[in-house]
């Protein structure tokens, strides 16, 4: 069989393909590092491509299945978001802090997934540790979208989204604090799976904010998100935040059938904010999943208004105290021009850190400092509260949330980069998911103006199943994922 | 100083928990290593790492607060506290704050006047030591080491219920002999191990408000302490009485000029933006955690202080004395329990020949050459008249050089006492004939002569006469 | 030294005059706290942008949240403890390769006065 078209296949296909012997670990890894080479250049979706590391890794697969000693993804080439440490690989977290960085150390995922067979394509570009929501602020520039080179993929994990939607990979690994994986997948066409946080190990995943981030999946498919969610969830000894709580097949759970399933419609999910084209996708998204047997129900989240300035001051409070270990003495950036030890600091980090980063320090540095703990801080934890209570009151009735992912499709690169509060507010209707903890997915739900738009699914903690067959479902009867960017196919 | 103040005094106690790994890693706590061979990634706050906590430290803070009559709390929280410094890898440290796990507990000093004094403990809380800085023979720059970094503390806060110099080392020696003895740590203080902050003001007697207060930073000897606090309280007068103010500001003592002086900071206020950690969990502990650490604690040192006066009849001072370490209570009550011999004999022994020999040599009590099996059998021997008391001493001697058993000491040696009345009689009737003059004025009414023939009696046995015998012999002989 | 809970020292916070701005000084004390250069040229958009986030995160004062118990996380779970066992062992060569300055097995840094 010829190798030209594997980089078309899902994680599923190319899984039997393996088994089946139509095509080697090591023909597969040579196709898709093809691919990169070829279209690497145009999309800027990876910082750092792990060519000889992945042929190794793909000749010990071939072993493995010769052998008759396959692993659940034996073979199976990805892209790691840079923000997950990566044992004797670069990791820079799209910062120039970190621009020599080289892990000691694999992240939980990393080797998770290595374990199961997976092999290791590269590491994926993203906004600087995560802060953003376009990929332009990340240090190594900006990556562009495949469906439209001027538009953003989205962020932070806008580098794995573009690699996976422009077929440079079949999936990838990123990180969710407000949005990150959500965003994007809708922005490219692509599956975002943010699973509930603690399901999966945030150890070796850089933090941003440690109470909001959790790692999760981009992929083509749903049956590739399930798939590759069971290789990287479960509880890790390393990660005191991580659950003990057990890991069901979520690939051979998949389930078609709706009757039965209520769906919670938030009203303010459909309000002015909302790009009119985009809500007509969206709604056509859930007429379908009511003819195919669920109920839709009206849900009300008094608070869920309140969700992106409790999420900019918890985020930026977390991330301000997280990033102080960034100091040039023990790894990363060092001005080499410091007078003193406070000069040494002051410079290192100044240099280091890019303009956003910046600002969610000084944001984060604000709301924590004396005098304004308890009005801002204090606060935000107390809305935070009654935003996960409202959740929890409307999860008594529905079985999951549904609405859009992002309130328009992608946008051009520089159209937002001027007004911070602009670019936060993309996230208006993922960041409800974080500040509570619940898993989410997003699932493409058709194009406006030939941009991509997607559904956004919310369920109750370690719902993971519910969604994942709600969209598989959703998926059967649609066609969105199957269309692939013109210029990648 | 002056009769018109009052000095009020807190301290912050920081002993190093006696774990194997950190508080929130799993390297090793030992002391001595090569520079950052015991800094594991979660030390170093390398990107990505996560902390999680060891389960002996919520123990041994809960087995504390048990022994100073705390509560502790079914819910502890750690926080961040955010400020930069080079041997403080995260740029902040992770402590307790606004839910410490050990709260309002007490514990009683001894006066000079022999009455007890209740001081107040604010609270416990665990927390991570910093690294450590170097900055000799670097050229110009600083290392930093952060082996220390991550190691579990303990740090203890009073009341402000301390009124002298004094008072204030009571105290520290008291948490110094509790933690001891709950085996939480050990309280090595040339290794930094137990160390502490005074906060120390003055005020007008009679007065209910408090002065400004001056923090003086890590005193690291009882006698640091003290001299430390002194001087900062007659500094404080001085201030106060030439019509100066006191100035909020954290002191540093220098033991070599014998003085405190004023750590400048460039830098503005701190504002450490505490917060609770997201990266762990509240820390819960339930009664069966409770009852079993309860179930679990030894016998305290105020407890065994009575007992020992109580069942062994011992001085109150004494007792006080042996059981200021664990070790040394133990010593003493092996000993007891392998002779016949009173109970304060063998405590003379302890407080007097071992000490001073363990002294001389710095060794503590579990390296004692001579051990209490042997000690009480060299206080058995003066029990059963075997040897006299001074004749013991030459044994214990015998015994610290390791030359054998009391038995074998006594044996090559000779020591022997001579209890035959026969044998002592005819040396008695010897030294009356040879001191004839003596002899007349003796019995002409100066019977303070009696120690004289005491004396050549015993010299001419080589002290090995039964001193009691002696007498009565001496006596029956010179009055008839 | 310990602080009091900060909740117990401050006075009570008024709700800020709206819009709520920071000036240059701010701006200069907390990028001071967090150990970040902004160049001169650069504080007063520093101080208009942070000025806006503040502003709009500023909405959060109008919530009703009168006794409710602040969310320090997504879970309802309580700390695992970890035994206390030595289960690292030394890296410090391979660990030390991305410092930029070491000696000795030192980490340097300008020299720190005391």
């Amino acid at each position: 069989m010829s190798t030209d078209s594997l980089h078309t296949q899902t994680l599923a296909e190319l899984k039997a393909g393996l088994e089946n012997r139509d095509f080697s670990a090591v023909e597969l890894a040579e196709a898709l590092l093809a691919r990169i080479d070829a279209h690497d250049a145009t999309l800027n979706a990876l910082l750092t491509v792990t060519a000889e590391q992945a042929l190794d890794a793909a000749r010990q697969a071939d072993d493995r299945i010769a052998n008759g000693e396959a692993r659940a993804l034996e073979g199976l080439p990805i892209v790691h978001k840079d923000i997950f440490c990566t044992r004797g690989v670069r990791t820079t977290c799209g910062s120039r802090m970190l621009d020599g960085f080289v892990s000691p150390y694999d992240a939980t995922v990393v080797s998770r997934l290595a374990d199961a067979g997976t092999i290791m394509l590269g590491k994926a570009n993203m906004d600087e540790f995560a802060m953003g929501s376009s990929n332009e602020t990340s240090y190594y520039g900006p990556v562009h979208n495949p469906w439209n080179p001027a538009c953003s993929p989205g962020g932070s994990s806008g580098g794995s989204a573009a690699a996976v939607a422009g077929r440079l990979a079949p999936a990838a690994t990123g990180t969710d604090t407000g949005g990150s994986i959500r965003q994007p997948a809708a922005l490219t066409n692509t599956v975002g799976l943010k699973p509930t946080y603690g399901r999966v190990s945030r150890y070796g995943m850089i933090a941003f904010a440690s109470s909001l981030d959790q790692a999760g999946v981009i992929t083509r498919s749903v049956e590739d998100a399930a798939l590759l969610l069971g290789g990287m969830a479960g509880f890790d000894e390393r990660d005191s935040t991580s659950i003990d709580h057990p890991v069901p097949d979520y690939f051979s759970a998949l389930e078609e059938d709706l009757s039965g399933l209520r769906v919670g419609v938030v009203r303010q999910h459909f309000d002015a904010g909302l790009e009119e084209h985009t809500g007509a996708a969206v709604r056509e998204a859930l007429d379908l999943l009511k003819t195919k047997g669920a109920e839709l129900v009206d849900v009300d989240l008094p608070n869920i208004d309140l969700s992106v300035p409790t999420y900019y001051v918890v985020a930026p409070a977390e991330c301000s105290s997280n990033l102080s270990r960034f100091d040039g003495v023990r790894f990363g950036h060092r001005a080499d021009d410091a007078e003193d030890l406070l000069d040494l600091y002051c410079k290192s980090r100044g240099e280091g850190f890019g303009a956003e980063v910046k600002r969610r320090i000084l944001t984060g540095t604000y709301v924590l400092s004396a005098g304004y703990y308890d009005a801002y801080y204090l606060k935000a934890q107390q809305v935070r509260a009654l935003i996960a209570e409202d959740f929890r009151e409307a999860f008594a009735n529905v079985d999951v949330i549904a609405g859009p992912t992002t309130p328009t499709p992608a946008f051009e690169l520089g159209a937002k980069t001027d007004d911070p509060i602009t670019m936060y507010l993309n996230d208006i209707y993922t960041i409800g998911a974080n500040l509570a903890g619940l898993p989410a997915l997003s699932v493409p739900c058709g194009f406006v103006g030939g941009l991509p738009v997607g559904l956004h699914l919310v369920g109750g903690h370690f719902a993971e199943q519910t969604l994942l067959n709600v969209a598989y479902s959703y998926q059967r009867d649609t066609d969105w994922h199957h269309r692939c960017p013109e210029a990648y196919a | 100083m002056s009769a018109r103040w009052e000095v009020v005094i807190g301290l912050e106690i920081h002993t190093q928990l006696a774990t194997r790994s950190k508080i929130f890693s799993g390297a090793s706590t030992a002391y001595g290593a090569e520079p950052n061979t015991q800094a594991c990634l979660v030390d170093l706050g390398y990107p990505g790492v996560l902390p999680v906590v060891n389960k002996s430290v919520v123990r041994m803070a809960a087995s504390f607060g048990l022994a100073v009559n705390a509560t502790v709390a079914r819910r502890s929280v750690f926080a961040r506290k955010n400020y930069f410094y080079p041997d403080l890898p995260k740029g902040y440290q992770i402590s307790q704050y606004e839910l410490p796990i050990v709260e309002r507990g007490e514990l009683f000093i001894d006066r000079e006047d022999g009455s007890q004094k209740r001081i107040g403990i604010t609270r416990a809380h665990l927390e991570e030591d910093a690294g450590k800085s170097i900055h000799e023979g670097l050229d110009g720059f600083t290392g930093i080491d952060l082996n220390r970094a991550g190691t579990p503390l303990l740090e203890i806060v009073s009341e402000p219920d301390l009124r002298s110099a004094r008072e204030a080392v009571a105290y520290m020696r008291k948490i110094h002999t509790i933690v001891r003895y709950l085996g939480i740590s050990d309280g090595n203080m040339q290794e930094g191990s137990f160390r502490c902050d005074a906060n120390v003001s003055v005020r007008p007697k009679g007065d209910e408000r408090l002065g400004t207060r001056t923090e003086l930073k890590n005193l690291n000897s009882f006698r640091f302490v003290e001299k430390a606090i002194n001087f900062e309280i007659e500094r404080q007068i001085d201030l106060l009485e030439d019509g100066g103010e006191v100035v909020q500001e954290t002191r540093l003592y220098d033991a070599d000029k014998d003085e405190t002086r004023s750590m400048r900071s460039k830098e503005e206020a701190n504002d450490y933006r505490y917060f609770p950690d997201p990266d762990l969990l509240p820390v819960e502990i339930d009664d069966s955690f409770i009852n079993a650490v309860q179930a679990s604690l030894p016998e305290l040192p105020d407890a065994k202080t009575r007992r020992f006066v109580d069942e062994f009849g011992l001085r109150a001072e004494d007792a006080g004395i042996l059981t200021v370490s664990r070790q040394l209570a133990d010593y003493f009550e092996a000993a007891c329990a392998a002779t016949a011999a009173p109970a304060q004999l063998v405590a003379n022994w302890i407080l007097g020949d071992l000490s001073a020999a363990l002294n001389k040599e710095a060794l503590d009590v579990d390296h004692s050459r001579v051990t209490a099996p042997m000690l009480a059998s060299l206080v058995e021997r003066i029990h059963d008249n075997t040897i006299s008391g001074k004749i013991a001493k030459a044994v214990f001697d015998g015994l610290w050089a390791g030359e054998g058993s009391v038995d074998e000491i006594i044996e090559s040696r000779g020591l022997k006492q001579i209890t035959d009345a026969s044998a002592i009689e005819s040396i008695v009737a010897e030294v009356i004939a040879n001191n004839p003059s003596q002899a007349e004025e003796y019995r002409a009414g100066k019977t303070k002569l009696l120690g004289y023939f005491v004396g050549q009696v015993m010299q001419a046995t080589g002290g090995k006469a039964n001193p009691g015998q002696v007498n009565a012999i001496l006596k029956q002989k010179l009055d008839s | 030294m310990l602080d009091a809970p900060r909740s117990a020292l401050l006075n009570p916070i008024t709700t800020p005059e709206k819009p709520v701005s920071l000036d240059k000084d701010q701006v200069r004390h907390i990028a001071m706290l967090a150990r970040l250069h902004v160049a001169d040229d650069d504080i007063q958009e520093t101080a208009d942008k942070l000025s806006r986030i503040v502003d709009f995160v500023d909405q959060l004062s109008k919530a009703p949240t009168d006794g409710v118990t602040p969310m320090a996380h997504p879970l309802n779970a309580s700390q695992r403890l970890r035994a206390d066992s030595v289960t690292e062992t030394d890296e410090r060569d391979r660990v030390q390769e991305n410092a930029p300055l070491v000696r000795d097995g030192l980490y340097l840094v300008p020299r720190v006065i005391e």
